[in-house]
């Protein structure tokens, strides 16, 4: 029934409901910065600059959005050993992503700029964090897949499930740039 | 239900295959209609972890029966108060207790009882209930399809439903009871713990089980769109689809796009409650001192509400739409009115729903030259919605009727809609609505339009598939008792309030002592509250209905009871998982060919017939 899949030309179910998934995903974060920009045009707003450590966070996750790929391709030609190298390093880039992301908090706790005070801080917190959020989910699916092909047999017909965990995996890379520019704009 | 030693990467999903491998997928599927010994199937994966959409329907469905009467009751409770203010009533203080001291409904205890009925009704009954049922039974068999898209994310679906369910119940067995801060949930009341006592952890309740109940209405909506678009049955081109199939499909567009933006706005307000942000709070003195959030605005949070809030009315609404059209065609034994024209109406009113939400914030201090936008945009609602009433009403006009309690309720629901969304009108206006927003007359406006239009084209689905869940028939003369009593008292309840709102009665007040002038609506708020008592008792009449013919209703002995053409009834009356028990049927022609040519209907698996075109 895989086959049938491949062989018919209409897009397979579980892929296509990932991009419904990816689109209420969008919504989230079109609603979350929406109110950021409607909050802000309300003055009472305290300014202060983005974390500089956002910047090496972008660097990391465009990396491992490419590792990621390798990862696929290497599925693809049934590359055991280096599909699992690739996902490995991509989980590890994602992990430190994750640590940068944390860094970043601590920067603006240092500067005085705390979650529970003026909302412009706050908002960067919150999108950051639920953005972190769906990151952690992306590293959680790696992890299971790395097990899984650690213990199981290579089984070229999962295929789909580790194409649908890298769609995943660039969506919220390009989320993070998404939010890296709207930061830049509005922290400066 | 596919043999995982067959095939098991494929045990979870049904792929689009239909149109290339029906036969070897008819040789797999062959033993599910009498025997299973193929499958070993228990009580537990048959009818708790089920993955069987028809299963699945009947939970969302019981449960969301469960939650009717639940929200039904606390109605009751609270309308003793509206129609009886300061009456002692003794039982009251027995079953309730702290919550009703001398037998009168305390005022904490009566705006939980809002709170809650609204959020109940609202999202577990008419949003989950009501689209979790019908999508889940009709989609896969109407368009031809062994079930949904993902078994398990559907069954995943019910089970979030589920525990969202257990969560909101039992935030009613607190010590301060549940969230009390309205359906809307606007802030600050519901952003400040100690606001009032449903607010503490009342709210965090309410919350938790919102957010479950967002992600299990997304993983519905993305498995019914998934399975709409991809899944259909050789034949079945979007345009042969009945309108209850388009109905769902746009249902589930508008809530996958209109939900997340609900829950950031609940994210937002955790923050506020739990962490000490100020997203919507600002310079609140509780209780003597200053809380020190600093710099929130609270009308953020109604900006976000109502960008899912109104979507979410049609995402109540649009089901009833397709299923009403459908039972109204069937039993009026014509083919609908205008079949592009319903879809096209429906596509309109989902966009439209994205851009009115304003509507219900005129008094906020919107911008007037914003209000005007939104006033155009909002009026621009009624010509799609004046179309597919003016279509149904053609659909049935010189008909041959069939007066099956399914079609009174699908006619009732007509009515309903015309008189709901005729003061729809009056609150689009802006100037209009300052005076009367926040008054009874919007109760009575979205009642009519929606809980009780919802209600009647639910009502429509299951009288009318019940057959096609259970292998048997509903009493028809019960349910004739039970629409006329409805029907009638639906409008007593909800036809004075207008009167009320017009004169200025203002809606969420526990008592009306202080104000003289409301106290000649004594009366009629005591008539209202008698009409609610006698509907709300009419549906007993339903549930034991419902339930006594589920297992000693009349059996079914044909297939097709209704004589209807869609698909569903080509399957056996008692179909296994997997639907049909053979080849998936093939479409030949739309879903609505009744009396055509001298034929009184033409199921959409006949192939055409020489010189005729497929389409309507
Ligand atoms: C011609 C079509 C309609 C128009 C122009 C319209 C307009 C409005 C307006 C302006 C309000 C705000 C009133 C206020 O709060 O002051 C309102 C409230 C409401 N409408 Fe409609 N409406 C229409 C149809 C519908 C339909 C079809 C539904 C549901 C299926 C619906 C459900 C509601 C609800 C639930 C509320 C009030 C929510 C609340 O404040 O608690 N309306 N409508
Ligand atoms: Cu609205």
């Amino acid at each position: 029934m895989m086959s049938a899949a491949a062989n018919n030309n209409r897009f397979h179910p579980l892929k296509f409901g990932l991009w419904l998934g990816i689109a209420s995903i969008i919504m989230l974060f079109a609603a979350l910065t929406s109110a950021y920009i409607v909050r802000k045009a309300q003055g009472n707003w305290v300014e202060f600059r983005m974390p500089p450590i956002f910047w090496l966070n972008t660097v990391v996750i465009l990396a491992s959005s490419l590792t990621m790929h390798w990862a696929v391709i290497s599925f693809r030609k049934m590359k055991e050993n280096t599909f699992r190298i690739a996902l490995s390093v991509t989980l590890v880039l994602g992990i430190i992503f994750m640590l940068c992301q944390y860094l970043g908090w601590l920067d603006l706790g240092n500067r005085g700029i705390y979650i529970d005070g003026n909302p412009s801080g706050s908002f960067v917190y919150v999108i950051s964090g639920v953005h972190a959020v769906h990151i952690l989910g992306g590293l959680i699916i790696m992890a299971v897949i790395l097990i899984r092909s650690f213990i199981k047999a290579f089984n070229p017909n999962k295929i789909t499930g580790v194409e649908m965990m890298a769609t995943y995996w660039h969506f919220v890379d390009v989320l993070w740039i998404y939010l890296l520019i709207f930061f830049q704009i509005n922290l400066s | 239900m596919i043999d995982p030693a067959i095939s098991p990467a494929t045990h979870k999903v049904f792929t689009g295959d239909s149109t290339h491998h029906q036969d070897s997928m008819g040789e797999i599927h062959e033993p599910h209609n009498g025997h299973h010994e193929h499958h070993k199937e228990n009580f537990i994966t048959k009818y708790v972890f089920s993955q069987d959409h028809k299963m699945i329907a009947k939970q969302f469905l019981i449960t969301g029966m469960f939650w009717a009467l639940v929200g039904g009751l606390l109605s009751v409770v609270f309308r003793v108060q509206l129609g009886f203010p300061n009456q002692a009533f003794p039982i009251l203080e027995t079953i309730f207790g702290k919550w009703a001291p001398g037998g009168i409904i305390s005022p904490d205890f009566y705006y939980m009882l809002v709170t809650m009925h609204g959020t109940l009704l609202v999202f577990f009954v008419l949003t989950a209930g009501l689209s979790g049922t019908f999508a889940n039974l009709l989609l896969p068999l109407q368009i031809g399809a062994r079930d949904m898209a993902s078994p398990f994310l559907n069954m995943l679906s019910y089970w979030f439903f589920f525990m969202a369910s257990v969560v909101m119940m039992a935030s009613f067995f607190l010590p301060d009871g549940a969230s009390d801060v309205g359906w809307t949930a606007y802030p600050p009341l519901s952003g400040v713990k100690e606001s009032s006592p449903g607010a503490s952890a009342g709210m965090d309740y309410w919350l938790v089980g919102m957010a479950l109940f967002i992600f299990s209405s997304l993983l519905g909506g993305l498995n019914y769109i998934t399975t709409v678009l991809n899944l259909r049955t050789k034949g079945m081109s979007m345009a042969k689809m009945p309108l209850t199939v388009w109905a769902l499909l746009i249902t589930a567009v508008l809530g996958l796009l209109s939900f997340p933006v609900l829950l950031g706005a609940a994210i937002l307000l955790i923050f506020d409650r739990n962490i000490g942000t100020s997203f919507y709070l600002d310079n609140i003195y509780i209780n003597g001192h200053a809380l020190p959030n600093d710099g929130g605005n609270a009308i953020l949070y109604q900006h976000l509400f109502w960008f899912l809030g109104h979507p979410e009315v049609y995402i109540i609404i649009l089901p009833a739409f397709g299923l009403v059209s459908e039972v109204l065609a069937t039993n009026a034994r014509k083919p609908i009115f205008g079949y592009r024209a319903m879809i096209l109406s429906m596509l309109a009113i989902a966009v439209l729903a994205f851009v009115v939400w304003a509507h219900h914030m005129f008094v906020t201090g919107l911008n007037p030259f914003v209000a005007s936008v939104f006033v155009f945009l909002t009026l621009l609602v009624a010509v799609p919605s004046a179309i597919k009433v003016f279509n149904w009403i053609a659909t049935i006009w010189q008909g041959n009727i069939r007066f099956t309690p399914a079609m009174l309720y699908a006619i009732g629901f007509v009515s309903m809609f015309i008189s709901g969304g005729l003061t729809g009108i009056f609150l689009g206006n802006s100037s209009i609505d300052i005076v009367l927003h926040d008054t009874y007359f919007v109760i009575a406006h979205f009642h009519i339009v929606m809980g009780v239009s919802a209600f009647f084209g639910m009502f429509a689905g299951v009288y009318h598939w019940f057959p096609k869940m259970y292998g048997r028939l509903m009493n028809n003369t019960l349910g004739y008792i039970h629409f006329w009593i409805t029907m009638v008292g639906a409008y007593m309840i909800f036809w004075p309030m207008h009167y009320m709102g017009l004169a200025g009665v203002p809606r969420r007040y526990y008592s009306f002592d202080a104000f003289q002038s409301f106290n000649m609506f004594g009366g009629l708020n005591q008539f209202i509250t008698l009409a609610a008592m006698l509907v709300f008792f009419a549906q007993l009449l339903f549930l034991v209905n419902f339930f006594f013919s589920i297992f000693y209703g009349r059996k079914l002995k044909t297939q097709n009871p209704w004589e209807s053409n869609t698909i569903e009834w080509t399957t056996p009356i008692n179909a296994g998982h997997g639907n049909w028990p053979g080849e998936l049927p093939t479409v030949h022609r739309w879903p609505y060919d009744y009396s055509k040519n001298g034929e009184e209907y033409i199921p959409q698996t006949t192939p055409l017939r020489e010189g005729e075109t497929g389409g309507h």
